[in-house]
């Protein structure tokens, strides 16, 4: 009788899980992660390479020489950075996936006083100016459509994707215009020595800005109103309007912070990493940062680890092509299979599932 | 097997949801030609136990039998071939389908309908149990009531000889619950079995023949009707002897508080949500309103909390001590300042009023977050709030600051209402406050509301219990249609008056007072 019905009940059955303690969520995040580095192994022997050998390579490219440690904080600086400027936005449940319009302009910005002010200015007030120039410019390219979703209720996420072309054309047609330099070459010439971020410990000095800024985001969150609000915001509009905030006036503010800290890494790109500007300014780092900020489930000092896990990635990955002649690409499908085990492990966390005949044997321990 | 074949049998049913017991091993049974109460506190597993036999759980322990027969439902088409019809609380019809078409929608026969057919079959059906249906009338024309019976229709069609309603008395009049009952006697006296979960005491007196009782998903007992009353049943459903009354002093020295005059507002889409209203809130009064759902009660209050844009009209608010002002064009924040509160329950419990991701002392900012003069909160005062609220209340958390949104519905009511309190209101207005709440919470709130009244404050109640409003509340307002129907006084009227009043503008027979 017993063994009859159990054919008929389904074979897993789903169930929302409640109460699971930390150190189990941690574990079960790291299980998800090992997983991910298990399955990437299936990667590198289809690309012919022995998966410890290549893991090895990847370890000691990225952090057993001080240049590739250089590379790997020059790759997770503008990450970081941008991932710490969509935090507020996603917080309030404003998606916008325009950072890389938003550094491009910033970038601009920044390159517009390189250019013109170049020879003129003493280095200190030419940084500082085209780091304001490029915050404002950032700014202004997500408040357009923070003022449109406020106003009209427009779509924020095609719009910010939108207005991510519009930076690059622009750029581009700087870069073969009215900036560029030999007549033909399509390019715009390097800056001035007085525009170039100065090194700190051999990496432009951007770190250090980006270290300060989780500082200032973490505070921003959780210690002032601006913080409140976006949160409240975030659950509910009509909360938040109850509770006397003016919904307008923070979406669009908090899109302009957003947009001015991703202009502030468009100029430490520009005047840091390349000391020129060009179309492909951000290079994906736009949308990279907003695996990294879900990754880290919006918390600035989680997005630090994970913005420096995958400037490990991608540095590694550029020593295994060198090396082992395995294409750097890897690094791109370890990033996607590292997000999918992640983000999938968050199932686990909330659900649990139950195994046909699995219940009856607990009841009856139970009883 | 044969010699008792009950229509339905529960044999040692259990459901868990995560660690809690929904079911826990539940044995019951139900015959041919009976009604049955499913009687509980909200929470107690009735809607639980009935979405098993509906197909839409699938019970972890335990079997079911039809007629005799263990069956196996795994999904509402498995209830349909067991002949298997629930009522659900919401309706799941298509609104710009008719009757018609929706009560034949997912029936697969193959081929194509014959809509003629159908509607010759949909009348027979209405005939025979004294529905009165239009079977070419569309969804959206159709008032609640008759949404119900499209509903009621759609699985009497199919052939159901086992219905479930799942408290389809709350969103009626007494007038149409008293059609539906009528209804109801006419499927029993046919043969069917039918189970009707309800929290409403008077009505499991009137309608059923038996009533099962459960308790945080036991089932305690089920007695005969005509065997018990209403305290016992009580008493069965709490656990223990119960004191419900509410202490209703008299109104003395009331003085208007909110003085309102034609006042009129549209919604996003321009329709009128609020025609021309208007009457007066006295302080240390309660003033109830009544209304079939969505004629205005939620717009009422949200204009006066100044969520709303006014289209005309005016709201005088006279505060103790302080001269009179007008509210209209003031912000949410300024009106909530002067100390007109809001304690608005929505239907999932959150929306406003509560940060369901947040706990009680991120909520209890809400009220405060903008006090502070700089750039950072203030999170002391808002913890100090939430314990005291917490030890006041006894409100159920982990933790203070554990999201509210895992809460029981309860508990989370109790931490809106407590905030509301606590910021000294001189008008309190509550919507929906008891909304998903057990007996002994519900009445926590009511003395909550009532000690608001003895300090003075106009309290302002939209409730949808009537029973609650008459023993509450000392006059109640009824809206129709965004239109003030009357004010009647609550110690004097009754039923039959408010239900007039809601289905239409001063009521066929009934007087308005003022």
């Amino acid at each position: 009788m017993t063994d009859e019905r159990h054919e008929k009940t389904p074979l897993i059955r789903i169930s929302k899980r409640e109460n699971m303690s930390k150190t189990n969520i941690w574990l079960i995040r790291l299980a998800a992660f090992a997983f991910a580095l298990f399955l990437s192994c299936f990667v590198f022997m289809t690309a012919g390479a022995n998966p410890i050998e290549a893991y090895q390579t990847m370890i000691s490219g990225a952090l057993g020489k001080k240049s590739g440690l250089r590379q790997v904080i020059k790759v997770a600086t503008p990450l970081l950075g941008t991932a710490l400027a969509l935090a507020p936005c996603f917080k309030m449940k404003f998606w916008n996936i325009g950072a890389e319009g938003q550094i491009t302009i910033g970038a601009m910005a920044a390159a517009f006083f390189a250019i013109n002010f170049g020879k003129s200015w003493s280095s200190p007030i030419l940084l500082i100016t085209m780091g304001i120039g490029a915050m404002i410019m950032g700014a202004i390219w997500a408040g357009i459509p923070a003022a449109f979703k406020a106003r009209w209720k427009t779509n924020e996420t095609l719009f910010t994707l939108m207005l991510n072309y519009i930076a690059i054309g622009i750029v581009g047609w700087l870069q073969g215009g009215p900036w560029e330099g030999k007549k033909g070459s399509q390019v715009i010439p390097n800056f001035a020595d007085a525009a170039v971020l100065p090194k700190v410990l051999g990496v432009h000095c951007g770190w250090i800005i980006v270290l300060i800024l989780v500082v200032f985001i973490f505070v921003y969150m959780n210690y002032t109103k601006h913080g409140y609000e976006i949160s409240v915001l975030g659950e509910s509009e009509n909360t938040a309007r109850y509770a006397g905030m003016n919904v307008m006036k923070i979406t669009v503010r908090t899109a302009c912070v957003s947009g001015a800290i991703c202009g502030l890494v468009g100029f430490m790109v520009a005047s840091g990493a390349n000391q020129t500007l060009y179309a492909d300014v951000a290079d994906g780092v736009g949308f990279t940062a907003i695996t990294v900020a879900w990754l880290a489930q919006l918390n600035p000092f989680a997005m630090v680890i994970i913005s420096v896990l995958f400037g490990i990635l991608s540095k590694g990955a550029s020593s295994l092509q060198t090396a082992m002649g395995v294409p750097s690409s890897v690094s791109e499908i370890i990033k996607g299979l590292l997000l999918l085990s992640l983000l999938g492990c968050e199932f686990f966390i909330n659900f649990k599932m139950t195994f046909r005949g699995h219940e009856a044997k607990k009841s009856k321990e139970e009883a | 097997m044969a010699e008792n074949t009950h229509a339905v049998e529960f044999r040692g049913i259990s459901k868990f949801f995560g660690e809690v017991a929904a079911n826990d091993n539940v044995n019951l049974y139900l015959d041919k030609g009976v009604i049955m109460s499913l009687l509980g506190e909200n929470g107690s597993g009735k809607t639980t136990l009935m979405n098993m036999l509906a197909g839409i759980y699938f019970p972890d322990q335990g079997e079911i039998l039809i007629n005799g027969e263990p069956v196996t439902i795994k999904s509402p088409r498995d209830a349909f071939k067991y002949h298997v019809g629930m009522i659900h609380q919401h309706f799941m019809l298509v609104d710009v389908f008719t009757a018609a078409e929706n009560i034949i929608l997912g029936l697969d026969d193959g081929g194509k309908h014959d809509m003629n057919e159908i509607a010759k079959k949909v009348s027979e059906i209405s005939a025979k149990y004294g529905f009165d249906i239009d079977p070419n009338k569309k969804i959206y024309d159709m008032s609640v009531s008759e949404k119900q019976t499209v509903e009621i229709i759609k699985v009497l069609y199919r052939g159901a000889d086992i219905l479930i309603l799942d408290e389809p008395t709350a969103v009626l009049t007494p007038q149409e619950t008293e059609k539906l009952f009528k209804v109801m006697r006419a499927m029993r006296d046919d043969g069917k079995a039918i189970i009707i979960i309800t929290h409403k005491l008077n009505e499991v007196m009137e309608i059923s023949d038996v009533v099962a009782v459960l308790r945080k998903g036991q089932h305690i007992a089920t007695v005969r009707t005509s065997e018990t009353d209403e305290s016992k049943l009580t008493e069965m459903m709490v656990g223990r002897k119960v004191e419900l009354n509410i202490d209703r002093l008299d109104v003395k020295d009331a003085r208007p508080r909110l003085t309102i005059a034609g006042l009129t507002c549209r919604d996003n889409e321009g329709v009128a949500k609020l025609k021309n209203v208007g009457f007066i809130a006295y302080g240390g009064e309660i003033l109830g309103i009544a209304g079939i759902a969505g004629s205005g009660q939620k717009e009422l209050l949200e204009t006066i909390a100044g969520l709303r844009h006014v289209e005309s009209g005016s709201i005088i608010y006279s505060p103790e001590g302080r001269s009179p002002e007008e509210l209209v064009g003031k912000t949410p924040m300024q009106i909530r300042d002067a100390g007109v509160s809001l304690a608005f329950v929505p239907e999932d419990r959150l929306g406003m009023g509560l940060v369901g991701g947040m706990g009680m002392t991120g909520n209890m900012m809400l009220r405060s977050w903008n006090r502070t003069k700089g750039v950072f909160v203030d999170t002391k005062g808002p913890k100090k709030l939430a314990k005291q609220i917490y030890d006041f209340l006894e409100v159920k958390t982990p933790d203070i600051d554990y999201p509210v949104r895992k809460l029981s519905g309860g508990n989370v009511q109790k931490v809106l209402v407590g905030r509301e309190i606590a910021s000294s209101p001189s008008v309190l207005m509550s919507a929906y406050a008891v909304r998903g709440l057990d007996i002994n919470t519900s009445y926590v709130i009511y003395n909550l509301m009532a000690g608001q009244k003895a300090k003075g404050v106009a309290v302002i109640f939209v409730g949808e219990d009537l029973d609650v409003l008459l023993e509450l509340c000392d006059r109640i307002l009824v809206l129709c249609d965004g239109q003030v129907s009357g004010i009647v006084d609550a110690r004097t009227t009754t039923k039959e008056e408010i239900g007039l009043l809601m289905t239409s503008v001063g009521g066929k027979e009934g007087k308005s007072h003022d």
